[in-house]
């Protein structure tokens, strides 16, 4: 951890990363430590983590309108982008998983209140793995706005959910991507809880026309970079 | 933001700089993606000396949390970890995976069958007593939680790097308890009886 380059140096983990405790989103209030996080030697269970292999997958995993027994309703998207470390290299083979609200702003989960229609052929949940060169692609429905109850009147803008493992347990990320200029921007503790705003720009994708695909589908670019300041000590 | 409007941030056209994602929470819906059924299988049923973690995962008022997301990431008996993927099927018989994950039920209680791992040694050689690596995600955490498990009785714990730099009040917080079907885990986020959490980097 002590040899890495300077982006930790640079740019203080605070800024990186949300506060566990942001008062603005209020589910934080009893869930964040209130004690200081403890660093530990770098050792090997942090560097390594699970590997996957084709196997793992179908490949209609990674389409999540493809499931029913008819079209997905709304707007049908490809998701994709490319998968790095934080010295630029390439996270080849790694596992993607990703959900989201339907195009309604609607999740297939019990607890999601959203008086809003379910729609049997969006399943809102895909996987796939990074090719040889870091590379993933998702085709799905680009998701709805919803409401929570954090404070009057909150929506949630629209977001997809990311999990993402890396090569090591200390690369292991889950995130959410957001979309160009959403409205909701403004009122919105969660994307808002990245306090540095060039940092909180990383989460927002880039609408991509080389991948929008004529009579199907808009495309959208989301990069991702993994950081754990524990460099896989193979690595060189 | 004001006190008269309330959750109102600046929103600019910067564009974003380079450097690693930041995170997200993952949110209260998580569950038709991620948990899966053998998720808590660390360990294929038939493995000799396989024991069950379980335990609780509770906030600073000690409620249980029933929308939160355990992982662990452990060594073998011989301190190999495994190398191959197929972290969807259950372990097969005596088989080992090392990647356990579970949601955690309407008592905040999460499960495992695992088994002890040798101890491995930091990156520096040093060696260390045996541990599991546990990723806590959940609604209103906007990063994972990190922490290790140790096991009670355990002769290496007593040189062990992380758990001799802890004062000893704290130390106690990373060993498990004996069960009379393995061990027992609780994860305290918040509080007097607050778990030590890690910081690996990001």
């Amino acid at each position: 951890m002590t040899d890495q380059p300077s982006t930790a140096a640079e740019q203080p983990l605070a800024q990186l990363d949300p506060p566990y405790l942001f008062p603005d989103y209020t589910s934080t209030l009893l869930r964040s430590p209130s004690k200081a996080l403890v660093m530990p030697p770098a050792g090997m269970t942090e560097l390594t983590g699970p590997v996957f292999g084709s196997g793992d997958l179908r490949e209609t995993d990674a389409d999540l309108t493809v499931h029913g027994s008819g079209e997905a309703i709304g707007e049908r998207i490809i998701v994709h982008g490319r998968v790095t470390d934080s010295r630029g290299k390439p996270v080849p083979h790694t596992l993607v998983e990703v959900w989201q609200a339907n195009a309604a702003g609607r999740y297939i989960h019990a607890l999601d209140q959203h008086p809003a229609p379910l729609d049997p052929n969006f399943v809102g949940a895909g996987r796939c793995l990074t090719d040889a060169e870091g590379h993933y692609r998702f085709t799905t429905i680009k998701p709805g706005p919803y409401p929570w109850r954090n404070h009057h009147n909150a929506w949630r803008p629209a977001h997809i959910h990311f999990s993402l493992f890396g090569r090591a347990f200390s690369q292991r990320l889950v995130t959410q991507m957001y979309f160009p200029g959403d409205p909701l921007f403004y009122q919105d503790p969660i994307f808002n809880a990245v306090r540095d705003e060039r940092a909180r720009k990383r989460l927002v994708s880039a609408y991509d026309h080389g991948v929008t695909t004529p009579e199907w589908a808009t495309g959208y670019r989301f990069d991702i970079v993994l950081d754990g300041a524990h460099a896989t000590p193979w690595e060189g | 933001m004001t006190e008269s409007e309330p959750y109102r941030y600046e929103v600019t056209d910067v564009t974003a700089s380079p450097g690693p994602t930041p995170w997200q929470t993952v949110g209260p819906f998580f569950h038709d993606a991620l948990p899966y059924e053998a998720g808590g299988e660390v360990v294929g049923p038939a493995r000799p000396g396989a024991f069950t973690v379980s335990g609780q995962v509770l906030d600073g008022e000690g409620t249980p949390l029933p929308d939160a997301l355990v992982e662990l990431w452990q060594a073998d008996e011989d301190g190999r970890f495994h190398d191959e993927p197929g972290i969807y099927r259950g372990p097969q018989a005596d088989g080992f995976r090392g990647f356990g994950r579970c949601a955690t039920d309407a008592e905040g209680r999460f499960r495992f069958r695992t088994v002890r791992p040798a101890g491995v040694p930091t990156a520096e050689g040093t060696p260390q007593a045996p541990h599991v690596a546990v990723s806590v995600f959940a609604r209103g955490m906007l990063r994972r939680l990190v922490t290790r498990i140790y096991f009670p009785g355990e002769p290496a714990n007593a040189t062990d790097p992380l758990l001799d730099s802890l004062p000893a009040e704290r130390r106690d917080t990373l060993v498990a308890r004996e069960l009379p079907d393995g061990y027992g885990f609780d994860v305290h986020i918040q509080g007097d009886l607050e778990t030590v959490f890690l910081d690996v980097g990001h």
